[in-house]
């Protein structure tokens, strides 16, 4: 069959509208991931052993079980406990809380890059808990993670088609949609897979450039 | 729960077709990141362009989109993928194979560069280097983030069941809307993804723990920040 380059035009504003939808859904979860990761890491540090064995076990889970049944659970099981969600918000919750459990392992990873010197430092200094955290540690952990936050934020839009699975009408279920209106699948998809990795693409440069900025001090 | 419980035997047979597309996934994903990732690290401009032009389009889309596309478009130009089962088993492996592919262009080379020039310096063929130098050195490094991989192609197999696969997903999709215990269904289904993943790990780390023995190595448990760039999805080795 031929590639029609007339329907290709056609869809084209509507396979944009569900690229807006992607972005949005993508970016929200983000704020969500970046935010709680901190705080995921942040518990792992109090001298609680109750806490820290509990956001262990529980980010270990939240990492070791596919994102479908996840979205499936949150839709679906929350509605039961008496909280109802629309599809999208249930979809950036869900989105957003998986993927901060990988920017905790990061930020972790970061703070025990920070030389104990600085930490070190601080103490002599009698610096208050509080601002060796603020002033002296995170500044510093979070410039050296800045790159491989940047790499979560490529692969939690390339995790948003999955959001399809609890009826969000992202980019691919907008083309799917049409699909099955006009019985011609191949442009549709084609034109998905060639967005997602026009995005892909320019958003690993512009992390190549983050990494080359913040990676020598 | 009770009811849920009930339907073992579908639980069974979606954990089995969940076990295999991920053995499948990740022989098809091993041979695609050691072809592609050794040409990665080749002298000749133009077969490294050709891990340049795979690992970019490979992993710049997403996996869901690649099956669909198999699913829906592919048959239109009259190429049919004899099953669903072949296309999913193709889109996983074909994504996981690009992050591979760093992984192991990465790891071969870190491998210390004295390393390779006592191999010239011995008169080596090109296959003794890479088998009897290169590989088992750059295997060590190359453990924890494939490691990683595994467990991400195990969870990225539940997109199967949006295109009618039976697997885990789909079973318990299934007994919630039979049974109508959505609390149970969806609960069992993620403790069962959970196990599946621990028995994953446990397997890469013993497997770790061999090739560090073979090549007298203490393992180093803490992964540094180097580490997790380098196994995060979306991002490469850096080099």
């Amino acid at each position: 069959m031929e590639w029609d380059w007339h329907y290709t035009g056609d869809i084209i504003p509507d396979l944009l509208r569900g690229l807006r939808y992607t972005v949005v859904a993508t970016l929200l979860g983000y704020v969500i991931a970046v935010l709680l990761g901190l705080v995921w890491t942040l518990l792992r540090r109090t001298p609680n052993v109750l806490v820290r064995q509990a956001v262990r076990w529980v980010t270990e889970f939240i990492r070791c079980t596919p994102l479908i049944p996840q979205l499936f659970f949150v839709y679906y099981v929350m509605p039961v406990w008496g909280v109802t969600l629309s599809s999208l918000t249930a979809g950036v919750i869900t989105l957003g809380v998986h993927y901060s459990t990988y920017t905790a392992e990061v930020y972790r990873a970061g703070i025990s890059d920070v030389p104990r010197g600085q930490w070190e430092a601080a103490t002599a200094l009698n610096l208050p808990r509080s601002r060796v955290w603020l002033d002296v540690v995170l500044p510093q952990a979070v410039r050296k993670v800045i790159p491989t936050l940047g790499n979560y934020l490529i692969a939690m839009f390339k995790d948003s088609p999955l959001l399809l699975a609890i009826g969000v009408t992202e980019l691919l279920s907008t083309a799917q949609s049409i699909g099955s209106r006009t019985f011609e699948y191949l442009e549709p998809m084609t034109m998905v897979g060639v967005l997602f990795i026009v995005v892909s693409v320019i958003s690993s440069i512009l992390v190549r450039r983050l990494e080359r900025r913040y990676a020598t001090n | 729960m009770s009811e849920v419980l009930d339907g073992y035997e579908q639980w069974l047979k979606g954990a089995w077709l969940t076990l295999q597309l991920t053995v499948y996934g990740s022989g098809v994903a091993l041979v695609l990141a050691l072809v592609f990732g050794l040409a990665g690290t080749s002298r000749h401009g133009g077969v490294r362009a050709l891990n340049r032009i795979y690992v970019e389009f490979f992993r710049g889309t997403a996996t869901l989109v690649l099956l669909y596309w198999f699913f829906y478009a592919l048959p239109l130009v009259g190429i049919k993928l004899t099953s669903t089962m072949v296309a999913a088993v193709l889109a996983l492996g074909l994504n996981v194979g690009a992050y591979g592919a760093e992984v192991v262009r990465g790891s071969i080379k870190a491998v210390p560069r004295a390393q390779y020039e006592a191999t010239v310096a011995l008169n080596f063929t090109p296959f003794q280097r890479l088998r009897r130098v290169l590989l088992p050195q750059g295997f060590a490094l190359m453990l924890p983030p494939f490691g990683n991989l595994l467990i991400e192609l195990m969870k990225g197999t539940a997109i199967v069941s949006l295109v009618g696969l039976v697997d885990l997903t789909k079973v318990s999709r299934n007994l919630q809307g039979s049974t109508g215990e959505t609390v149970a269904a969806f609960t069992v289904v993620l403790v069962l993804y959970f196990v599946v993943a621990q028995v994953l790990q446990q397997f890469v780390r013993l497997a770790e723990r061999r090739v560090d023995r073979m090549l007298g190595r203490r393992p180093s448990r803490e992964p540094s920040l180097g580490t997790i760039s380098a196994g995060a999805p979306g991002a490469g080795v850096s080099s």
